[in-house]
């Protein structure tokens, strides 16, 4: 049997959360009564004009350049011509061959491996109202009436076209994962896929391993998740395989993913591209990205997170560490960055950020940007583990007090009692009354059931309310026993 | 016997001066206007709405302000006409087609805002080919108009009805739109003054479009004073067209009587000979010698390209009218037509409301923007505007003002043209070239035929060039003397 390697391109809308529309004033808000946030200009009515919003070209900017784009100093608005109620000018106002962001890329890490997902173009377009089907099931067929909101008519809309460059299920989801973070880091959008902010496209195909043509292509939509986006894609690329290796064709077309069913379903076919015959848009004028406004956008970028994840792993986190890190809230990343500065061992700090401090946030319902925990006081915590002044579990203790506003950590090790006692003559009589009280457990090891020196660890620890260092101990009982 | 001439006759600098002097009221003015509209309208229909509620309510408050000391400018308190392809909040506007019958648009094209600061008064909404798309307002859904100087002759297009109103008094001066010359052409029909400004220059926002990159708003007024006083009222820069010019704007009175002694008039050649009536060639000939009379330099100008543009105009016009005219689909508003699936609904709403000549054009230009036609077609046409705009360039290193007939004829019978859709596109071989390079033109009337109908000469001038335009135009206004006017039965409405 031959080997199939997946094709995979990926199409993503990104709505603009700008206050008003791409083209006119209206207000960009989610959830409004229907058909509230409209007038002449995005309703489509006779005479009306467009005029751009020059925040979203600030903002496609932005993600231009995060997405390492070429920026085109000269850009060019085009009209999309095709019939639809829920499309007013029955054309919507997108951008054809002269994008504003063209060429760049995306890196990611999947499988603890970072591959470069290439960027086709990021260009500029309007959103189109919503048809609400009333009657059964929400779907066309069968829809008692159609209902129209435009009030999400012309939202300001990025689409971000990949190159086919995604080779599996999973990576197209970690992509889409990246990019959904990178909108949401660059506060452009609300990027929420519930509510449609951000919406995802697949373009799907496959070949026999090897071969350098792409096979026929399949667009697949209605992905909701993060989830149902890899679904849809690993079932469409099964049933590629299994139409193609039963001897059958594959048609160009556009495929519906039914969530609850788990499969695809034709939608309908395309014979080449749909002919939208695009010409360039008379109402506007040609847009000029000049290198100033550019630099302009650039400097005010926030660190993204391939960025951040660069330089967590520079100091010495690995991979995957530094992807949970950088998807940490900013909160918690804050107090990464001073406890390494403050000497605190990385994976030590991203450990105790991630387990214990994220567990006691939930536990008590405190927001990241309301902890107390404080950089230095985290690296002192390691530190005092590291060095085996607190054991492990004294230390989640420790913490508490620390997050509760007690002191530093040293501090509230000493004041709740909770110093390790690792001097070998003060544990001397502990271990000596440890093995006098239980001779049978002793008898035992010596006969050679080894293991009961945990039992016996733990009476000594227990004899000391738990301040003994284990290590220790276990040392010293070994030494006597075997001795 | 010399007529007694009436308040609807007046130019409007003369109107104004009467009504600033107190001798006349904008009410009584009003007045005249409409009453002259009741005794011609069934003969000419100039207007498709006449708003006498919405006017009379304008020239009462244009009275009461003036009478207060708050003059609004020289189009305060006069009767203007609309054409109906402007959006008027609360006035129905329906652009001649069935399929906006009804509608009533619920704001102010940028003109319209524009003319109630200036205190006009607007009469009513004028006649048009439908879409503005016709050189002879036969192509109204609501039917024709006329021609006042003979009733059995079209009046020009697509602002025939604007042209009608002025022509036949039942309005002081009018906004038309011109994309082809469809402000020039039946200015020119009708014996008046008409002007299509530089692309740019006045806001298309709430104008119902047709090619959005050549359509543009101006006057048609009874004299070149009157044309520019009614431009400078509309023009400048508008932030909600983004087509909208937003430098300085040329002073359109201050040259007015400043002569053409020492100019240099370019005659284009290509604008004469086979197709072009005796009569019009006649009248241009002698304000040519007028022209060089009054000391300008007269020369001949070559625009090859000038032969291909109304190809490339039938091919522009009609790609963006495609996609303009789109979202007349009974979804949101105007007619709608019953259908089973929403395609059948939208495909029957068009078949139903949009005329013959609207539906081929639309056809025309959906054809050519077509996968596999677009570059030869569409394109093609593109690379051809270039080509025109370059060679006008290198004309104007060389003459200050082109000039040539408005139109190869004067006004054709009715019915004469309307189905030969050809020879009705060759009445515009004059104005669109203007309208794909984007630069202004005027039409002044200088002279009458044997048949007594008017002829037109068209002033040419660079972007943004109005000045000398108008300056230019005055003098061939003087020159002309032409002082016909048309002799119009009036009869009860």
């Amino acid at each position: 049997m031959r080997a199939w390697e997946p094709v995979i391109g990926i199409e993503v809308h990104v709505e603009l959360m700008t206050n008003s529309k791409m083209f006119c004033g209206c207000a960009v808000s989610f959830g409004d009564e229907p058909n509230t946030n409209v007038c002449p200009v995005c309703l489509g009515l006779p005479g009306a004009l467009p005029v751009p919003n020059r925040k979203a070209l600030d903002w496609i900017l932005a993600i231009g350049l995060a997405l390492n784009c070429e920026i085109s100093e000269r850009s060019v608005f085009h009209r999309k011509n095709y019939f639809y109620p829920d499309l007013p000018k029955n054309y919507q106002i997108s951008q054809f061959d002269v994008p504003v962001c063209r060429e760049g890329h995306l890196d990611v890490v999947v499988d603890s491996e970072t591959r470069r997902i290439g960027i086709e173009r990021a260009h500029m377009e309007e959103d189109t109202g919503k048809s609400i089907h009333v009657g059964v099931g929400g779907r066309i067929h069968a829809a008692e009436s159609t209902l129209l909101d435009f009030n999400r008519s012309g939202v300001p809309l990025v689409e971000i076209v990949s190159h086919p460059d995604i080779r599996s299920a999973a990576e197209a989801r970690v992509y889409a994962q990246e990019l959904r973070a990178l909108v949401a880091e660059l506060g452009v959008s609300d990027a929420r896929l519930e509510e449609g902010s951000i919406r995802f496209d697949a373009n799907v195909s496959v070949r026999p391993e090897g071969q350098v043509e792409y096979g026929t292509k399949v667009e697949i939509k209605n992905m909701n998740s993060f989830r149902s986006l890899e679904r849809a894609i690993a079932y469409e690329i099964d049933r590629q395989i299994e139409v193609l290796e039963s001897g059958g064709n594959l048609v160009q077309e556009t495929r519906h993913w039914d969530e609850e069913a788990a499969v695809t379903h034709s939608m309908r076919t395309k014979e080449g591209s749909s002919d939208y015959r695009y010409f360039t848009e008379p109402d506007l004028v040609p847009m000029y990205m000049d290198p100033s406004w550019v630099e302009t956008v650039r400097s005010g970028l926030p660190e993204l997170p391939a960025a951040r994840r660069a330089r967590y792993v520079e100091t010495g986190l690995d991979v995957d560490q530094a992807g949970v890190l950088s998807d940490a809230p900013a909160a918690l990343r804050a107090v990464y960055d001073k406890a390494v500065i403050a000497g605190a061992p990385a994976k030590s700090a991203v450990n105790w950020l991630t387990g214990e401090v994220t567990a006691w946030m939930r536990r008590t319902g405190t927001d990241p940007e309301a902890i107390s925990l404080t950089g230095p006081q985290l690296a002192e915590l390691v530190v005092l583990v590291d060095e085996g002044t607190i054991s492990a579990s004294a230390a989640k203790e420790v913490l508490e007090g620390v997050l509760s506003g007690e002191g530093d950590p040293r501090q509230v090790a000493e004041s709740r009692d909770l110093v390790q006692i690792s001097d070998t003559s003060a544990l001397n009589s502990a271990v000596e009354e440890a093995l006098a009280a239980n001779p049978d457990a002793v008898a035992n090891y010596r006969a050679g059931e080894t293991k009961v020196v945990g039992f016996l660890v733990g009476q000594v620890m227990r004899a000391t309310q738990g301040k003994a260092d284990p290590k220790v101990v276990n040392e010293l009982l070994t030494a006597k026993l075997d001795g | 016997m010399t007529k007694q001439r009436s308040l609807h006759d007046l130019t409007i600098v003369e109107a104004g001066a009467r009504l600033r002097s107190g001798q006349i009221t904008a009410v009584e003015l009003l007045d005249s206007v409409i009453d002259r509209a009741h005794k011609t309208e069934a003969q000419v229909h100039a207007y498709l709405t006449l708003d006498r509620e919405g006017a009379r309510l304008a020239a009462e408050a244009a009275d009461e302000a003036m009478a207060a000391g708050d003059d609004k400018g020289p189009l305060h308190g006069i009767p203007i006409a609309v054409k109906d392809n402007m959006c008027t909040r609360g006035v129905e506007t329906t652009a001649a087609s069935q399929i906006l019958a009804g509608y009533v648009p619920p704001y102010d094209a940028h003109v319209v805002t524009r003319l109630h600061e200036a205190g006009a008064v607007i009469v009513g909404k004028t006649n048009l080919d439908e879409f503005a798309m016709g050189s002879s307002t036969e192509n109204s859904a609501y039917g024709p108009s006329f021609n006042p100087w003979d009733i059995s002759r079209v009046p020009g297009g697509s602002s025939g009805g604007s042209a009608v109103a002025v022509a036949a008094g039942s309005a002081l001066g009018a906004l038309g739109s011109d994309t082809g010359g469809s402000i020039r052409q039946p200015a020119s029909l009708t014996g008046i003054v008409g002007v299509k400004p530089t692309y740019g220059t006045v806001s298309r926002y709430g104008l119902i479009a047709f090619a959005s990159s050549l359509d543009q708003i101006g006057p048609l007024s009874k004299s070149v004073t009157d044309a520019a006083l009614t431009l400078q009222t509309v023009w400048g820069h508008d932030p909600l067209d983004a087509t909208s010019y937003s430098g300085e704007y040329p002073d359109l009175l201050a040259g007015l009587d400043a002569g053409v002694d020492g100019l240099r008039v370019g005659v284009v050649e290509e604008f004469a000979g086979e197709g072009y009536e005796p009569a019009v060639e006649e009248a241009m000939m002698t304000m040519l010698d007028r022209l060089a009379g009054a000391g300008a330099k007269v020369v001949q100008v070559s625009l090859p390209t000038v032969d291909i543009a109304l190809s490339a105009y039938y091919l522009v016009a009609p790609a963006e009218a495609s996609a303009n005219l789109a979202r007349f689909d009974g979804i949101r508003y105007g007619h709608r037509a019953a259908g089973a699936t929403t395609e059948a609904l939208m495909a029957r709403t068009r078949a139903e409301g949009f005329g013959p000549e609207v539906t081929r054009r639309v056809l025309l230009g959906t054809y050519a923007l077509s996968a596999g036609y677009h570059d030869a077609f569409y394109g093609q046409a593109q690379r051809v505007r270039a080509a025109l705009r370059d060679e006008f360039g290198l004309a104007y290193e060389k003459v200050d003002v082109l000039v040539s007939p408005t139109s190869p004829t004067v006004a054709f019978r009715a019915g004469d043209k309307v189905d030969d859709p050809l020879s009705m596109y060759l009445t515009d071989i004059c104005t669109n070239p203007l309208n794909l390079v984007g630069h202004p033109g005027i039409s002044v009337p200088v002279d009458v035929d044997e048949q007594n109908l008017p002829v037109g000469f068209q002033v040419m001038a660079p972007a943004l060039g109005e000045s000398v335009m108008f300056r230019v135009a005055a003098e061939v206004e003087r020159l002309a003397e032409f002082s016909s006017s048309p002799v119009l039965e009036e009869v009860a409405e």
